[in-house]
């Protein structure tokens, strides 16, 4: 049995798209879980595979992307095994998402009350006019200013903040046990988006929702997760609470990415920046598929991919450096980063 | 709403004024002397002359041009210079037998059109979809009037229920509904499944489908609706093109319509009937095109005039 504090387990998780070049594979063998309540971010650069991890769960993969293997357990339930019917009733109920562009997210011919109503029909069988009313009170809840007039207006006479926030009144509409945010504040403004985060943060302590948030910014990771999955081409190479991630990152990617953050604690010239690009999905490399980049690689690296190993501090790292097998110099990646990386 | 709506009604103003001139002009530069035809072919110099007074030929231009839209404004087109009645009993007339024509037509065409395109584009790639748009080209290519002699020729002719001419029964629309109908439904049908196929990658589909949404609302309520909005400039063209149309099918089935008898006016160079017919259709074409604007405007709230 699966311990009911967990509220959604991937395990091994793989999805490919299947093109006339071949089997594209943008998620491959992730596995992670989110505790009750909890909040777990995925973090990676746009390719890595993040979106299509969350698309997966939602089963809302469009052709064609198939999910190859794995199993999603989401409070004891398997949802690979579930008719879509079944998920139908679960997708905007039980497991809830937001997304990235606010701005087209939203269906430019109804109004934002007939888009949260709809939630409301479809899940607890409302009229029309009782859903409407719910909708008043999920706008009032999201903060959005006078609300009665609201209910009646087009996406487009709202800001993106607010439409962002009219999102957040769908997705919560029916008080879902699982929230998905992909990217939910990067599309808006820096002001606007410690509002939302905040906004989704009351929210989820209100609601005892549970959490997966997706996005490429460590800041809002620091802000709002309780645990972190760093995915590099379509998998983890760093999976650890948020405290241990940030005070001890193990990953030279994971580091990488938080020495491109920009500080205030120190004087700093220039950002430094992950030198390189992400592979593209259908030309992989056969080792560690961070290696190209990695200021660190050998022989081993390029050669044999590394397993996601449970360390001392219980983060869990996919790296040859924390191996028997390391082959190269002794070094510490967080201190040796930026020396080995000018060289 | 109200105020867009009569905004609108006042922009078709300047374009019916722009419609009276070519109508004005394209009479006046064709060869052919309607005061020579008027007064009839033995007539001498002086009797031509006469008639060109008579009918104000002599006049200037200017003057020529604001007495024709005086006239028109006050329902008077002037008389057929060959039967000599009011222009305007004759087209009134024959009016609406062309209007219903082009009314049942268009209703054909969105019908089908909707459901090809539809269906096409929720099952793209699918054996049926390239058979519907197969036939959605053989629609387009073919020209109306051969499609009004082959449905003469293997359904009215061998089938007796069929008439191969006249208007007023429903047996009598079948055929020529049907042959003014095809190329608007074909046009129809690839115009909403390109339009649909753009709409369902759209983000709000994906926000459909991730609150629940059946499969079936996503497509006919989320996607439709957007779908639509291209498709209904569409069907305000296809309007003019049908009224085109109408004057080929009118003469392929023998039809009393305003169609074929423009086509006899021209050819018996009556020219105030072609005047009037022709500013007729024109005025009827801006009409639709107004309404195409007001529903436009129901369908997608984001348009605002300026």
């Amino acid at each position: 049995m699966e311990n009911p504090k967990t509220m959604i387990k991937v395990d091994e998780l793989q999805t490919s798209f299947y093109t006339s070049k071949g089997e594209i594979k943008a998620v491959d063998g992730v596995s992670f879980d989110v505790p009750t309540g909890k909040t777990l971010g995925i973090v990676g650069e746009s390719g890595s595979g993040k979106s299509i991890t969350s698309l997966s769960i939602m089963r809302l993969l469009e052709d064609p992307g198939k999910i190859k293997g794995g199993k999603i357990t989401f409070s004891g339930e398997d949802l690979l095994a579930k008719s879509e019917s079944a998920m139908r009733s679960i997708r905007g109920n039980r497991i809830s998402m937001i997304f990235q562009e606010p701005m087209t997210s939203l269906n430019p011919v109804f109004t934002i009350g007939d888009q949260i109503a709809e939630s409301y029909m479809i899940h607890e069988g409302l009229s029309k006019k009782q859903a409407l009313k719910k909708a008043l009170g999920m706008l009032e809840l999201v903060g959005i200013p006078s609300p009665k007039d609201r209910l009646k207006a087009y996406p487009h006479q709202l800001s993106g903040g607010m439409r962002q926030r009219a999102m957040i009144a769908i997705a919560l509409a029916c008080r879902p046990e699982l929230l998905i945010a992909d990217e939910p504040t990067t599309a808006l403004d820096v002001t606007i988006q410690a509002q939302i985060l905040r906004l989704i943060n009351n929210l989820q302590d209100e609601l005892g929702m549970s959490m997966m948030l997706i996005t490429h910014d460590l800041g809002v990771v620091a802000e709002t997760c309780d645990y972190v999955a760093v995915m590099y081409a379509g998998k983890i190479v760093e999976y650890a609470d948020v405290n241990t991630l940030f005070h001890s990152p193990k990953h030279p990617y994971t580091v990488g990415l938080l020495k491109s953050l920009p500080r205030h604690d120190i004087d700093q010239e220039e950002l430094e920046v992950i030198k390189g690009m992400v592979p593209r999905p259908d030309d992989l490399p056969d080792g560690c598929r961070f290696a190209p980049r990695c200021p660190f690689a050998t022989k081993l690296c390029e050669e044999k991919l590394p397993t996601l190993d449970t360390m001392a501090d219980k983060n869990q790292v996919r790296c040859w450096i924390y191996t028997d097998q390391w082959d190269g110099p002794e070094v510490n990646v967080k201190n040796d980063y930026g020396t080995a990386q000018s060289k | 709403m109200f105020v867009y709506t009569i905004r609108r009604l006042l922009q078709t103003i300047p374009v019916i004024l722009g419609v009276t001139l070519v109508v004005f002009l394209m009479m006046h530069l064709i060869p052919g002397d309607p005061a020579q035809i008027m007064a009839g072919e033995r007539a001498d110099e002086a009797q031509v002359e006469q008639m060109r007074d008579r009918l104000g030929l002599n006049d200037p231009f200017y003057a020529q041009y604001t007495r024709f839209v005086v006239d028109a404004a006050q329902g008077d087109l002037g008389n057929s210079v060959r039967s000599g009645r009011a222009v305007s009993s004759e087209i009134g007339a024959r009016f609406w037998v062309t209007v219903e024509l082009a009314f049942y037509s268009t209703l054909l065409s969105i019908f089908i059109g909707l459901i090809a395109g539809i269906v096409s584009a929720t099952k793209r790639n699918s054996f049926l979809d390239v058979f519907i748009m197969i036939f959605a080209l053989f629609g387009l290519s073919m020209p109306n009037f051969w499609l009004g002699l082959m449905l003469i020729q293997y359904f009215a002719l061998p089938f007796d229920w069929l008439p191969v001419s006249g208007w007023g029964t429903p047996e009598q629309l079948l055929l020529p509904v049907i042959t003014l109908g095809t190329a608007g439904a074909a046009i129809i049908a690839r115009m909403t499944r390109s339009s649909m196929l753009e709409v369902i990658h759209q983000d709000y589909i994906r926000t459909a489908r991730a609150k629940g949404v059946k499969e079936r609302y996503v497509i006919y309520k989320h996607a439709l609706r957007n779908a639509l909005i291209p498709v209904v400039t569409v069907v305000g063209l296809q309007f003019g093109v049908l009224l085109g149309g109408a004057v080929l099918t009118e003469t392929v089935f023998a039809i009393n319509g305003l169609g074929r008898f423009v086509v006899e006016a021209i050819a018996m160079r009556d020219f105030p009937i072609v005047q009037g017919s022709v500013l007729v259709l024109a005025m009827l074409f801006v009409f639709v095109n107004f309404l195409v604007d007001i529903s436009y405007r129901v369908l997608n709230k984001r348009i605002e005039l300026d």
